[in-house]
C-alpha cells in the first residue's frame, strides 16, 4: 500500500512539475513570446483571445506573477485551456485536441500492440534458438534500426511505395473527396492511408521489445528449473512458452504498459512527415503558428499520458512480481 | 565493467580488519592512476579485437576529419546561391544543386561539423553532469540522495521530445550552441541514474572505507577513488548521450526549429521538404543528409554495443555454437 501511495506522491510531483514548465517557459525566454505573438494580430484578437493570453503568459502586466500562476492552475485544473490563436482562431483548445486524439489512438495505438506482440515473439524464438540465423541476424539490424531517425525511415518509404510505385497514398488520412462516415468506402480509405505511417512506426519500435525479450530470455534459460524441465523430458515447445518464456517476459510487459503512455505524443514525426492529423501533427502546427495555447494544453495532455502509463506500469509490476513488493 | 577490478580488488584482499595499516594516500592515488594507464590499454587492445568496436572506431574518425578540414574535400561555398537549380549529380556537382542553386555535396561537407559538436558537447556535456549528480547521489546519501533522485527521475519521465519541441518554438531558430545547451539540460537523466547505480554498489567497498578512515574529503574519494572505477560505464554514457543528441537535434531542425540558415543535415532535411524534393526528382537531397545522420549515429552505436559485450559477455554472439547445434539440449 505504502508503495502504491508512494508512486501516487511521484506522479502529483511530476505533474506539478510539468505545469510549472509549462507556466514558467514562456517567461523565462528573452523577449516574452507571446508578445511577439500578439503583435502578429495588430489589434485583431478577440476580447475573449486577449483575456486568455493574458492569464496565460501575463502580457496585461496587471497581474503579480504569483497570481497569474494561481489563476493558471485553477484554469488548468477546471480544463479551461483557453482558445486557439492561429492553428483554427477562435476555436477551443479543447475541442481541437479532442478532434485529433481518436487518429493517433487508432493509428498509434493499434501499431504499439502490434509492434509489442510480433517483437515479443521474435524475441522469444531468437533466444529459443540462439545462435540460429534469426538471431544472428537481429542484433545488428536492430543497432542500424536504433541510429535511424524515424522520419527519414517515413520519407524513405513514401519515395518508394508512394512516389515512384504509387502502391499507397503518403498524404492525410483519408481522401479529401470522400465524406467521412461508417461506411465500407470510408473505412477500406482509410486503411489504406495508415499503412504507410503504421510500417514506419512498427519497424522503428520492433526492435526494442525483441531484444528486450531475448536478453531476459537468454537469461532465464540458463536457470536451474529450465535444466530441471528439460531432465523431465518435457517437449522444447513446453519449456520455451510455459517456463522460459513466461518468466522473461516481464520487462516486456512492464515496458507495454509504459509504452501506450507515449501512444498519445510518440509519432510527432511520422505524423508530421505524412501530414497525418493527429496529436503529434497538432503540436507541430501549433509550433509553427505561435499558437502557444493549443502547444501547452498538447504538452500537458503527452506528460500525463506518460505518466499515467509509468504509475499503471509499476503497479504491475509490483501485482506481477511478488519479490518488488516487500523490499522497499 | 571490466575496470571494475582496480583500486577494489586490492581492498577486497586486505580485508576491513587490516585497515589500521591502510597505505598513505600517495599510494593510492598512484594505485589510480596506473589503473587509469591499465585500462586504457585495455581499452585499445578491446577496440581493435572487437569488429563492431572496429567499424565504429573507423567511421568516427571519417566523420571527425571532415568535420574538422571540409574546405579540402568541397571546394564550394555551401550557402552560396549561385549556381542553376535543381541540377542532376555531375562531376563538377557530385551530388547535384538544390533547389536554391546550391552545391549540395559542399552542404553535406560543411553541415557534418555542427553536427558532430552537437554530439560531442551533449556528450561530454551530459555525462559530466549525470557523473556529479549520480556520484553525489550515491555517495552523500540521505536526503541529498533523495532530493538528487527525485529530481533525476522528475527529469527522466517527463517526455523529452515534446519538451524539446516545447523549448525549440520559444527560442524561434536555436543555433548549434543553443541546441547544446538545451539537449544537454534535458538529456543527462537516463545515465545519471545508471551511473548512481554503480556508484552505490561500489559505496560500501573496502577501498572507499579506507580512504574515509584515512580521512580523505568528499571530493577527493569522489575525485580520485570512486570516478576512476566507472571509465567503461563512463564512456558508454558519452556515447548515448552523443547518438541521442544526434537524432535529436536533427529531428528538431527536421521540423524547423533550428537556425534555417545554418549548413546542417537536420536542416537540408528541413529545406529538402519544404521543397518536395520527393516530387521535383531530387530524392538525393533527403537520402544523402539522413544517411550521413545514420552512419555517424551507427558509429556511437557500435562502439556502446561493443563497449557493452565487453563488459558483459553474456551477450556476445555465439559463433562457436553455430557448427555443433545438434549437441545443444533443446
Amino acid at each position: 500500500m505504502s508503495f502504491v501511495s508512494r508512486r501516487l506522491g511521484f506522479f502529483a510531483l511530476t505533474l506539478w512539475v510539468a505545469l510549472t514548465l509549462n507556466f514558467l517557459l514562456p517567461r523565462m525566454m528573452p523577449g516574452n513570446p507571446a508578445l511577439a505573438v500578439l503583435g502578429k494580430f495588430k489589434g485583431g484578437v478577440s476580447p475573449q483571445a486577449l483575456k486568455a493570453l493574458d492569464a496565460e503568459f501575463g502580457i496585461g502586466g496587471h497581474q503579480s506573477l504569483f497570481s497569474q500562476y494561481v489563476t493558471y492552475l485553477g484554469d488548468t485544473a477546471t480544463g479551461k485551456f483557453g482558445v486557439s490563436l492561429t492553428t483554427q482562431p477562435g476555436n477551443s483548445v479543447g475541442r481541437i485536441v479532442l478532434d485529433a486524439i481518436p487518429w493517433t489512438l487508432g493509428l498509434v495505438g493499434i501499431t504499439t500492440v502490434l509492434a509489442f506482440i510480433l517483437g515479443t515473439s521474435i524475441g522469444i524464438i531468437g533466444a529459443w534458438r540462439r545462435g540460429g540465423r534469426l538471431d544472428s541476424v537481429m542484433p545488428p539490424i536492430f543497432v542500424i534500426m536504433t541510429v535511424i531517425p524515424y522520419f527519414w525511415i517515413g520519407l524513405v518509404l513514401i519515395l518508394v511505395f508512394g512516389v515512384k510505385l504509387h502502391w499507397l497514398p503518403y498524404f492525410f488520412s483519408y481522401n479529401y473527396t470522400l465524406t467521412p462516415g461508417l461506411n465500407g468506402a470510408f473505412i477500406s480509405n482509410v486503411a489504406e492511408h495508415a499503412i504507410l505511417p503504421a510500417f514506419t512506426l512498427l519497424i522503428t519500435t520492433i526492435g526494442t521489445w525483441i531484444l528486450t525479450m531475448r536478453n531476459t530470455m537468454i537469461t532465464t534459460l540458463a536457470e536451474d528449473y529450465v535444466r530441471m524441465a528439460r531432465a523431465k523430458g518435457l517437449s522444447g515447445h513446453r519449456i520455451m512458452l510455459d517456463y522460459a518464456a513466461r518468466n522473461a517476459i516481464l520487462p516486456n510487459l512492464t515496458g507495454f504498459a509504459m509504452s501506450l503512455g507515449f501512444v498519445v505524443g510518440g509519432a510527432i514525426l511520422i505524423e508530421e512527415v505524412f501530414n497525418y492529423q493527429g496529436v503529434g501533427y497538432l503540436l507541430l502546427q501549433a509550433v509553427n503558428n505561435d499558437d502557444y495555447p493549443l502547444m501547452q494544453a498538447l504538452f500537458l495532455l503527452i506528460t500525463v499520458a506518460v505518466l499515467v502509463a509509468i504509475l499503471i506500469s509499476d503497479i504491475a509490476t509490483a501485482v506481477l512480481d511478488p519479490r518488488t513488493r516487500g523490499t522497499r | 565493467m571490466a575496470t571494475l577490478t582496480g583500486p577494489g580488488g586490492t581492498g577486497d584482499t586486505g580485508g576491513t580488519s587490516q585497515l589500521t595499516t591502510a597505505p598513505p594516500a600517495g599510494v593510492l592515488g598512484g594505485g589510480g592512476g596506473i589503473t587509469g594507464a591499465r585500462s586504457a590499454r585495455r581499452m585499445a587492445r578491446a577496440v581493435t579485437s572487437n569488429r563492431k568496436a572496429t567499424v565504429g572506431v573507423v567511421l568516427l574518425v571519417i566523420f571527425i576529419l571532415v568535420a574538422l578540414f571540409p574546405g579540402l574535400i568541397a571546394h564550394d561555398n555551401p550557402s552560396a546561391q549561385i549556381y542553376p537549380r535543381r541540377l542532376g549529380p555531375s562531376a563538377s556537382h557530385l551530388l547535384g544543386t538544390t533547389a536554391f542553386g546550391q552545391d549540395m555535396f559542399a552542404q553535406v561537407i560543411y553541415g557534418t561539423r555542427p553536427v558532430l559538436l552537437i554530439a560531442l558537447g551533449v556528450g561530454l556535456g551530459a555525462t559530466i553532469i549525470a557523473m556529479l549528480i549520480g556520484v553525489a547521489a550515491a555517495y552523500l546519501g540521505g536526503a541529498w540522495d533523495g532530493a538528487l533522485n527525485l529530481l533525476t527521475d522528475v527529469l527522466l519521465v517527463i517526455p523529452a521530445f515534446p519538451l524539446l519541441i516545447v523549448i525549440g518554438s520559444y527560442l524561434h531558430g536555436a543555433s548549434t550552441g543553443v541546441l547544446i545547451a538545451v539537449i544537454t539540460c534535458i538529456s543527462w537523466s537516463y545515465t545519471a541514474r545508471q551511473l548512481r547505480a554503480q556508484a552505490r554498489s561500489l559505496r560500501t567497498r573496502d577501498f572507499l572505507e579506507a580512504a574515509k578512515v584515512r580521512g580523505e574529503r568528499a571530493f577527493y574519494i569522489i575525485t580520485v577513488e570512486i570516478i576512476p572505477t566507472m571509465t567503461s560505464l563512463l564512456v558508454a554514457a558519452f556515447l548515448t548521450n552523443a547518438l541521442y543528441a544526434v537524432l535529436f537535434s536533427a529531428s528538431l531542425q527536421f521540423i524547423g526549429l533550428g537556425n534555417p540558415s545554418d549548413v546542417s543535415w537536420g536542416t537540408m532535411l528541413y529545406w529538402a521538404e519544404n521543397n518536395e524534393a520527393f516530387q521535383t526528382g531530387q530524392a538525393l537531397w533527403i537520402i544523402v543528409p539522413g544517411l550521413c545522420i545514420v552512419a555517424l549515429g551507427a558509429a556511437f552505436a557500435l562502439l556502446n554495443y561493443a563497449f557493452d559485450e565487453i563488459g558483459n559477455p553474456a551477450l556476445r554472439p555465439v559463433r562457436s555454437m553455430r557448427g555443433n547445434r545438434g549437441q545443444r539440449p533443446r
